[in-house]
């Protein structure tokens, strides 16, 4: 055993202190002076690729839940996109509340009424926006060939499109340089159901969701300013309710509407109510539900696990629905830049011609045009029957060769449509009624 | 110094937790009431004082059925949950002498949580659905023509659904009570010539009491608060007061929900005081 005598000992422990010193000290951040690459100087960075470094954080219901787009989105603009998939009550709940969450907002024309007011979003310059002019006329101009559509009721696009200049948060009735969002999908929405189950009979109109030979097998979705909508079209083509405008109802309207949605749900008319997209595909296709309120791409789910479903055009005509992105108020210098660059990317026709894929219409769809094969076209947008079996961007085969799509061509079917999803000026009203009838 | 020291170190000690509790339980709270006296339009809260909200909820029979229907609820799944929890802990505690057993079917009863919630929800709609398990069972030994539908999305489902997500929390403090039940007692209560109907009454109900009490107050507070389960397994027509405040924060009425939410709050301690008055549960604590 060696002897450690108390010399030796502080011998060892300065020696071992001076060493710690000397490597702290020689340490190159300390060393070198400041500018040289050891030890770079904090100058202002000079970047002639500005918006790579931006990060873009965009909310909502459409774009935001396919990550195929995102990435095609980053890979040609050269920027981050973060995207937060949320349901719709989410979506507007934060775009409200939480102007700091995101940078870009991905909703539907029927929350502006809600969202606009709060002023967290900043109107978009037309002129910044190339495809503007091309944008199908239902948004920027309420015409469509004077089809139908350009009389529908309800929060139609064209309403809520503009604002009155660059800081209003009041619509404007007219056409100005400022928009509110960058429309790049919708649809026109009806009545789906099991041909196999519902005995024969054919489905032409909504009144028949009330069908006493339907008792107990249909279902309305749970979200008031949709299915109040849907419901407004089955009183009124049952000829129970003369509504005066039903995308904006007066409280004796509601009580009126709601009263036979109560005297429905007590007959057991109803078998469920549903409230997210998933819901419905299981309702339709576990056979719980024949006849239903539903969307588009939940038909096409109901279809691809090889249960027959049909999206029944029906003669009172469509309920639509239209998504856009607007700006975040938060938005300046080059992450507006990126914003812009973003939202012209978007009416460039890929990611039209993806959604497109799905049965989804773009808003500029000549541009989506050149990324779809022709039989891709004729079959989604022009009601011809399939050349080939129809696949979906994920692999999905979707419909067989010959097929043709329900209710038939774009026209048709957007020109068809009678009334839009609804915030009407009674929203509180509608919505504690319409949880009376939910509670009843 | 150490004197004073040691008449502040119990306070000292008190006192991160007493912090968590106001910041993260009472001053949430006390939000929520003072948002509950706001105003509200279509999209925004208007910071100006108003009774609207609880006058709202007091003048419409709306809200009375829906409470009402919440207690049919908190009735029937307290009921069933105690009906089944009972036996299973007595059978646990008293009949199984093998103490790693006992931890093992224990642990057995857990087995539910290990998957979530939703998932253990949505499994029970391929069971009792029209053309599920049961219906097809029932049809094929042709006891019935038509599928029958009571099973899924009715009160007897969420019914269900909800006894099989809380009568865990029920059996839990039963079993820890019985299983600190003096086993001397047992063999007294035999030896003075009680049947096992009366050891039961009279010595195991009385001293399991405290764990009734406490599983009562767990799916008494559960199931006042319940939503999802009453969505999922009523087909979303069955209604309650947590789903009404769902629908409710769901379209940006906070005020609204928010006076919900304190009635319902107060409505809960109250039962929960109910509780505590018929059992003393310090016993057990």
């Amino acid at each position: 055993m060696t002897k450690l005598s108390r010399r030796a000992l502080i011998r060892t422990g300065l020696a071992a202190g001076a060493a710690v010193a000397a490597t702290r000290c020689a340490s190159p951040k300390a060393e070198a002076p400041s500018g040289t690459p050891a030890n770079p100087a904090t100058s202002p960075e000079v970047n002639t690729n500005q918006t790579k470094d931006v990060t873009l954080r965009l909310i909502g219901t459409g774009v935001s839940q396919i990550n195929e787009i995102r990435k095609k989105a980053e890979e040609d603009l050269g920027f981050k996109i973060e995207t937060r998939a949320l349901s719709t009550e989410e979506n507007n709940q934060i775009a409200i509340t939480q102007p700091g969450q995101y940078d870009l907002f991905d909703g539907e024309y029927f929350s502006l009424p809600l969202v606009v007011p709060s002023g967290n979003l900043q109107p978009i310059d037309i002129s910044k926006i190339k495809e503007f002019a091309n944008i199908v006329p239902i948004f920027t101009e309420n015409k469509f060939d004077g089809a139908k559509v350009e009389n529908a009721q309800g929060t139609y696009p064209y309403k809520v499109m503009y604002v009155k200049d660059q800081d209003s948060k009041e619509f404007a009735s007219e056409a100005t340089g400022w928009a509110t969002l960058i429309p790049f999908q919708y649809n026109a929405d009806t009545l789906g159901y099991r041909p196999d189950l519902v005995g024969g009979t054919k489905i032409t109109s909504w009144a028949q969701l009330f069908d006493p030979e339907f008792k107990g097998k249909t279902s309305i979705l749970d979200i008031p300013s949709i299915g109040i909508m849907d419901a407004a079209m089955v009183t009124e083509s049952a000829g129970l309710v003369k509504f005066g405008d039903k995308g904006n109802m007066t409280k004796a309207e509601i009580d009126q509407v709601t009263d036979i949605l109560k005297e429905q749900k007590k007959n057991g008319q109803f078998r469920a109510f549903w409230k997210t997209f998933d819901e419905s595909v299981n309702l339709m296709s576990s056979g719980e539900v024949v006849l239903q309120s539903m969307w588009s791409p939940a038909v096409t789910a109901v279809r691809s696990k090889g249960v027959e479903c049909i999206y029944a055009p029906l003669k009172e005509g469509y309920r639509a629905w239209g998504g856009g992105v607007g700006l975040s108020k938060n938005l300046s210098g080059i992450q507006l830049d990126a914003a812009y660059e973003y939202l012209n990317w978007m009416l460039d026709g890929w990611m039209g011609a993806f959604l497109g894929r799905q049965g989804y219409y773009s808003a500029v769809p000549e541009n989506a045009q050149k990324f779809m094969s022709p039989a891709e076209w004729d079959f989604w947008y022009e009601g011809k029957p399939a050349a080939e079996d129809m696949v979906d961007p994920f692999g999905k085969t979707l419909e067989k060769k010959g097929a043709v799509r329900d209710g038939g061509s774009f026209k048709e079917r957007m020109g068809n449509v009678v009334v839009w999803n609804s915030t009407m000026e009674e929203q509180v009203y509608l919505v504690k009624k319409w949880n009376e009838f939910i509670a009843s | 110094m150490t004197k004073t020291w040691k008449t502040y170190q119990p306070y000292a000690l008190a006192l991160p937790q007493t912090l968590v509790f106001l910041l993260f339980l009472i001053l949430p709270i006390l939000m929520i009431g003072l948002v509950s006296f706001w105003q509200f339009n279509g999209y925004a809260m208007v910071r100006e004082f108003t009774l609207g909200n609880y006058t709202d909820i007091f003048t419409s029979n709306v809200y009375v059925s829906t409470y009402l229907n919440t207690f049919k609820y908190v009735l029937l799944v307290w009921f069933f949950c105690l009906a089944i929890a009972f036996p299973v802990a007595y059978f646990l505690a008293f009949h199984i002498q093998n103490q790693s057993l006992q931890i093992i079917l224990f642990l057995v009863c857990t087995v539910p949580f290990w998957t979530s919630n939703i998932i253990r929800m949505i499994s029970w709609i391929p069971v009792l659905g029209k053309e599920g398990l049961i219906n097809s069972l029932l049809m094929h030994l042709n006891l019935v023509q038509e599928p029958v539908t009571w099973l899924l999305y009715s009160d007897f489902a969420v019914v269900l659904g909800m006894v099989h997500l809380y009568s865990f929390f029920m059996i839990a403090p039963i079993f820890n009570s019985m299983m600190r039940i003096e086993r001397n007692l047992i063999t007294a209560a035999e030896d003075m010539g009680a049947s096992g109907w009366q050891i039961l009454r009279e010595v195991i109900l009385p001293l399991s009491a405290p764990g009734i009490a406490i599983g009562s107050i767990f799916v008494v507070t559960l199931v006042m608060g319940e939503y999802v389960t009453v969505r999922l397994m009523g087909g979303g027509q069955s209604a309650s007061v947590g789903k009404l405040i769902q629908t409710q924060i769901g379209s940006l009425q906070y005020p609204l929900a928010a006076a919900n939410a304190v009635i319902l709050l107060i409505v809960t301690l109250i039962l929960v005081i109910g509780i505590l008055r018929v059992v003393d549960i310090r016993k057990e604590l």
